[in-house]
C-alpha cells in the first residue's frame, strides 16, 4: 500500500456531481502533477482532501497513515501531516502571520493550551523561523502583518510555501500555487518546493498549465477531465498536454502551454 | 427588542440548584422594597439621618419614575422578589457543592485559586488577601489617600462623603440610580489629594468582602487637582451570584489636570440583570478613561459618560461586551462637551456569538459654546455565526460651533473560508475562533495590566470552547 491512497473519491458541491471516482497513490518522496481544464475538478479534489466543509463526500476514501481522512476534521488531517497551499489564500483580519505560523506549530507538535512542555519556546521558534526565511530568501516584513491582508499575489504564494517549510507536512497539496505569477515569483515557489523534495514528502501539484512543470519535475501525472482521471503516466505527458491541451478530451480549445503575452 | 425568557428573578437558581436562605437569623432578610425595608437598611448600618432621607426619597423617585423601554427587555424584572439587603453572614448560606457545575468548571478551567473560587462564588465571605491590602493601606494613608469600602466612608469621612455622595449622579437621574441610592450598599471610595499620584492600581480586589461585592455597589472617587489614580473593579473569573439584579453607581470627580482611568471587567453569571449608571464629571485640562468590558450576565445596560466641564478635558471610553447565548449586551458611552476645546473619543468593541446580541448607544451632545470640541466614536462589531446581532445606535446632538464628530462603524464576520483556512494548519475550530476574537479586541486587552489581560485572553478561550454557562 502506498504511503498516501485515494480510493474512487466522488464528491459534490452543492448538489452537483464534481469529482466521479478518483484513485491515485502517493508514496512519500513522490511528485505527482495533477492536471486538467478549466471545470474538470481540480480544485475540488484538493478542498475534499483538505475538509473543506463546502465539498459533500459521496464516497470512496482517501488512506494516510491507518486513517480514513474523510472522516476527520480539516484541522485533523492537518496535524496528521497533510498541507494545503491556498490557490486564494485567505484574509483573516486581527491575527498576525507570526502568531498564525507559531499557532500552527505549536498545534502540529500536540500543544492544546495545557502542556508547555509541547509548546515551541519563543526563541526556537524565531530561530527556526528565521533559518526558513534565509533559505527562502525572503524578508520577515510581512511576518507582523494579518494573515494575507493586503498581502501582493506573490506574497500571498510566498507566504503560503513558508508555511508549508514550517510545518513540514507529509503530503503536500499545491493547488493552482502558479496562477496569478509572474515568471519570477513561479521560480522562486518552485526553487522552494524542489529544496523541500526528499523522502520524507510525498508532493501533489494541481495546475491547468505545463509551465510550473518546467521548473518542479514531477514523477507522475494524471490528466483529470470531467471528474476522472482519463490518463496517468510519466513526466512526458506534460510535454504532451503543452502542444496538444485537452483537446482531446474538451471541445474547448484550451492550451495548457501560455502564450508569452499572458505568461506575466 | 430582545427576546429574553421569563424569569423568577430571585428563586430561579433557587429552583434549578437548589438554593436556599435559612430562616435562623437575627436581622431576617425581606424580599421586597418599601420604605420600612429602606429605613432598616440605614438603621442595620448605623447611618446618620440625612442618608436615611435620601434613601426614602429616592425610593420615592424609583417608585414613579417608569421601566425604561428604548433598550433591552426589562419587563421581566420583578422588584417585589428580590433581597435589597444581606448581611454577608447570610451571603454565606450556600456550600461549594451546591454551586452550579458550569461556574465549578470555569474555575478550573481558569486557574482560580482555592480561596479565591469559594469567595467569588459566594461560598466564603473573606477573599484572603488582607494582609496585601494592610500594607499597600499603610502606604496610601501617608499619601493621604483615602482607600475604603463606601459604608465605612460614610462614617469614617463624614463630610468629605456629603460633598460630592449623588452630586454627580442625582437619584432623580434614572430609575435605577434611584434604586441604587435608595438601597446601596458597599462599592469603594478613593480620595486622592492634590499632586498625588497613586502609582500601581487599586483595586477592589484588595479589600473586597462579600458585603462590598453587593447587588447595589456605590462607587465615588475623588481625584484632586494634579492627582492620577487608577482604579481596577472586578475580575475575569465569573462572580456566581444567586442575586439576579446588579444595579451599580459609580460616581466621579476629576479636578483640574488630574487623570482617573477606570477599568472594569465584569464576568457575572448568566441570571444577572447588570444595570449601571457610571459618571464622571472632568474639570480644566483633565482627563478621564473608562475601560470596560463586559462579559456574562444575561442582560446588560451600561454607557459611563464624560462630563466635559472646563476647557481642555478630556474623555475617552474604551469598551468590549461579548454575547453569547441568550445574554443582551446593551452598551456603549456619553460623552457631554459643556465647555469649549474638550475632546472626546469611544472605542467599542462588541463580539456576538451562539445567537448572542450586542448593542453599540452612544450619546454625543455638545453644548452651547462648546465651540472647538471634538469627539470620534468607532464602533465595530465582530459576528461569530448566522444566528447572531449587532446593532448601534449613536446619536449626536450638536450645538456649538466649528465642532469635530467623527463616527466609523464596522460589522465583521468571521466567515467558514477564514476558519477552514485556519483549520487547515492544524489549528482547531475553536482556538481559530480564540484566535480570532482575542486578535478583535487586542486594543482593549493591551489597555489592562498584564494578569488580567492574560485572563482574559483565557477567559475568551473558554468562552469559545462553549464550556462557560
Amino acid at each position: 500500500m502506498a504511503d498516501f491512497e485515494i480510493r474512487d473519491l466522488r464528491a459534490s458541491v452543492e448538489g452537483k456531481e464534481i469529482l466521479k471516482g478518483v484513485t491515485l497513490s502517493i508514496n512519500k518522496g513522490e511528485v505527482h502533477a495533477v492536471m486538467g481544464p478549466n471545470g474538470s475538478g481540480k480544485s475540488t479534489l484538493s478542498y475534499a482532501l483538505a475538509g473543506h466543509p463546502g465539498y459533500t463526500i459521496d464516497g470512496g476514501e482517501v488512506l494516510f497513515k491507518g486513517k480514513n481522512l474523510l472522516g476527520l476534521e480539516p484541522d485533523e488531517r492537518a496535524r496528521l501531516g497533510i498541507y494545503l497551499a491556498f490557490q486564494y489564500p485567505v484574509v483573516v483580519p486581527c491575527i498576525s502571520m507570526t502568531i498564525f505560523i507559531r499557532t500552527a506549530l505549536n498545534a502540529k507538535r500536540g500543544y492544546d493550551g495545557k502542556d508547555k512542555s509541547k509548546q515551541i519556546s519563543p526563541k526556537e521558534f524565531r530561530s527556526l523561523l528565521k533559518g526558513e526565511l534565509e533559505v527562502l530568501h525572503m524578508d520577515d516584513s510581512f511576518l507582523p502583518r494579518y494573515i494575507n491582508d493586503g498581502f501582493s499575489g506573490g506574497e500571498k504564494k510566498r507566504a503560503e510555501i513558508l508555511q508549508m517549510a514550517m510545518l513540514k507536512p507529509e503530503i503536500a497539496i499545491l493547488d493552482e500555487t502558479d496562477s496569478g505569477l509572474d515568471i519570477d515569483s513561479i521560480k522562486f515557489v518552485a526553487e522552494a518546493v524542489n529544496r523541500m523534495r526528499g523522502p520524507e514528502l510525498g508532493v501533489l501539484i494541481i495546475t491547468h498549465y505545463t509551465r510550473i512543470l518546467e521548473y518542479i519535475k514531477p514523477d507522475y501525472v494524471h490528466v483529470l477531465v470531467d471528474g476522472k482521471f482519463v490518463l496517468s503516466g510519466g513526466p512526458e505527458i506534460a510535454d504532451r498536454l503543452e502542444t496538444t491541451g485537452y483537446s482531446e478530451w474538451t471541445d474547448a480549445d484550451e492550451p495548457a502551454a501560455l502564450k508569452k503575452e499572458e505568461a506575466v | 427588542m430582545a427576546t429574553v425568557p421569563k424569569v423568577d428573578v430571585g428563586s430561579d437558581y433557587k429552583e434549578k440548584y437548589g438554593f436556599f436562605v435559612p430562616e435562623d437569623y437575627v436581622f431576617k432578610a425581606k424580599r421586597g422594597l418599601n420604605p420600612e425595608i429602606v429605613k432598616e437598611i440605614s438603621w442595620m448600618k448605623k447611618e446618620p439621618e440625612w442618608m436615611m432621607k435620601m434613601r426614602l426619597r429616592s425610593l420615592e423617585i424609583f417608585r414613579k419614575k417608569p421601566m425604561p423601554t428604548w433598550g433591552a427587555d426589562l419587563s421581566v424584572i420583578d422588584f417585589e422578589n428580590i433581597f435589597y439587603y444581606l448581611r454577608a453572614s447570610d451571603k454565606q448560606s450556600k456550600t461549594w457543592e451546591e454551586l452550579p457545575p458550569d461556574i465549578k468548571k470555569t474555575y478550573d478551567r481558569l486557574g482560580v485559586p482555592e480561596a479565591e473560587r469559594k469567595f467569588l462564588a459566594g461560598v466564603s465571605a473573606q477573599y484572603e488577601s488582607e494582609v496585601v491590602y494592610h500594607s499597600l493601606h499603610e502606604e496610601l494613608s501617608k499619601k493621604g489617600v483615602i482607600f475604603t469600602d463606601t459604608d465605612s466612608a460614610l462614617r469614617d469621612h463624614p463630610e468629605l462623603f456629603k460633598e460630592y455622595f449623588g452630586t454627580i449622579i442625582p437619584p432623580a437621574d434614572n430609575k435605577f440610580a434611584a434604586l441604587n441610592t435608595a438601597v446601596w450598599s458597599g462599592g469603594s471610595f478613593i480620595y486622592v489629594p492634590k499632586g498625588v499620584r497613586v502609582d500601581i492600581p487599586l483595586q477592589a480586589y484588595f479589600r473586597i468582602n462579600a458585603e462590598n461585592m453587593g447587588q447595589f455597589e456605590r462607587t465615588l472617587i475623588i481625584c484632586d487637582e494634579g492627582s492620577f489614580v487608577h482604579y481596577i473593579e472586578g475580575c475575569t473569573a465569573p462572580i456566581y451570584t444567586s442575586d439576579s439584579l446588579h444595579s451599580a453607581v459609580v460616581e466621579i470627580v476629576v479636578k483640574k489636570n488630574a487623570r482617573c482611568r477606570y477599568t472594569t471587567i465584569q464576568n457575572w453569571s448568566t441570571n444577572v440583570f447588570n444595570l449601571v449608571t457610571k459618571r464622571a464629571m472632568v474639570y480644566g485640562d483633565a482627563t478621564m478613561e473608562w475601560v470596560d468590558g463586559n462579559l456574562g450576565s444575561q442582560i446588560t445596560m451600561k454607557y459611563p459618560s464624560v462630563y466635559l466641564m472646563e476647557p481642555g478635558a478630556k474623555g475617552d471610553v474604551l469598551s468590549i461586551a461579548f454575547a453569547g447565548k441568550g445574554q443582551h449586551q446593551d452598551a456603549g458611552g456619553k460623552m457631554i462637551h459643556v465647555a469649549p476645546n474638550t475632546t472626546s473619543t469611544i472605542t467599542s468593541k462588541s463580539i456576538s456569538k451562539n445567537g448572542g446580541r450586542t448593542s453599540y448607544r452612544g450619546h454625543i451632545k455638545v453644548y452651547p459654546g462648546a465651540n472647538n470640541s471634538k469627539s470620534f466614536v468607532k464602533c465595530d462589531a465582530l459576528l461569530l455565526d448566522e444566528n447572531s446581532r449587532s446593532d448601534t445606535y449613536p446619536y449626536n446632538d450638536v450645538d456649538a460651533d466649528n465642532v469635530t464628530l467623527g463616527h466609523e462603524a464596522t460589522v465583521s464576520k468571521v466567515s467558514d473560508e477564514q476558519l477552514f483556512y485556519l483549520m487547515s494548519r492544524g489549528i482547531t475550530r475553536s482556538e481559530a475562533e480564540t484566535m480570532i476574537v482575542n486578535g478583535f479586541i487586542e486594543p482593549f486587552t493591551k489597555e489592562l495590566p498584564l494578569e488580567y489581560a492574560v485572563e482574559l485572553n483565557r477567559l475568551i478561550q473558554l468562552e469559545m470552547e462553549g464550556s462557560v454557562g
